[in-house]
């Protein structure tokens, strides 16, 4: 069965927990770098968890962000709940952002989130339902 | 360029990592933008930074950033030191601006990306302009 899982584990996000903001992903290149992935595989992926990641924190009440990995492909399901995005193509553009002035302070909102996440996934789908959530499917090829 | 190399050519204090300082690093990154450090740094070069609470260092880890300078005289918090600590990343303070870090980085033959990988015909861009 093709992308059949060999290895999953779903760690949990909070909304504006920024002490512990970007843990889960440095775990997950922690494991990856542990499952022998190559490095520059690994540092797409981390970095994809990393920014959809940030998004759960900065934008959503909480979410999940489970790593599968098989043989074929790293996948990254990020879901949150949240107030959704009412317009995906607006948000996949670079520059544009609805961040806080606190939330720039912090180094991030400058709308590149979710663009950095496609440069660095082989495919990448994101679904969005406003006043319930996002759902982001990220891949990445091995 | 060695890490002890930039500590001189900028003053550093050295905020951890001590022990570290005959490190490599391939290239030099200069941002307060934590996705502009995602998305345009090179694997293994030192980050230069305004930016100095606990993401500067998580940033620093997933984007295989090799060490921090943080410019300006700012000095990061107690729970960036200890990830630093943790993540094996050597911290640097410096009392000059961003520019002026940067260009003395340049200056010493630092650049954005290691030299075999400049794009092409980098610096020969001409602008037209339209009276």
């Amino acid at each position: 069965m093709p992308g059949a899982s060999v290895f999953t584990q779903q760690f949990e996000v909070r909304g504006r927990d920024f002490a512990n903001a970007g843990r889960a992903s440095t775990a997950i290149k922690e494991i990856l770098k542990e499952i022998g992935i190559p490095p520059a595989t690994v540092r797409r992926a981390a970095i994809a968890a990393y920014e959809a990641e940030m998004n759960v924190v900065l934008y959503a009440r909480k979410g999940t962000v489970e790593l599968q990995v098989s043989p074929r492909e790293i996948r990254l399901l990020v879901r949150d709940e949240g107030d959704g995005i009412p317009d995906i193509e607006l948000a996949m553009q670079e520059g544009y952002s609805t961040a806080s002035e606190e939330i720039r302070e912090m180094g991030f909102g400058a709308g590149m989130g979710l663009p950095n996440i496609r440069k660095n996934a082989d495919q990448f789908r994101i679904e969005s339902v406003v006043g319930q959530g996002t759902e982001l499917d990220i891949r990445i090829r091995l | 360029m060695r890490l002890e190399e930039i500590r001189r050519i900028l003053n550093c204090e050295v905020l951890s990592g001590d022990e570290d300082l005959e490190q490599e690093v391939v290239a030099g990154c200069g941002a307060d933008l934590m996705s502009d450090v995602l998305a345009f740094a090179t694997p293994g070069s030192v980050l230069l930074t305004g930016l100095t609470n606990v993401q500067a260092v998580r940033t620093a880890d997933v984007a295989d950033i090799k060490a921090i300078v943080f410019v300006r005289g700012k000095l990061p918090d107690r729970e960036a030191i200890e990830l630093a600590r943790i993540k094996g990343i050597p911290l640097l303070a410096t009392r000059l601006t961003m520019f002026e870090a940067c260009g003395r980085l340049w200056a010493a033959g630092l650049r954005g990306q290691p030299e075999q990988e400049q794009p092409q015909n980098a610096g020969s861009v001409r602008l037209h302009t339209t009276v």
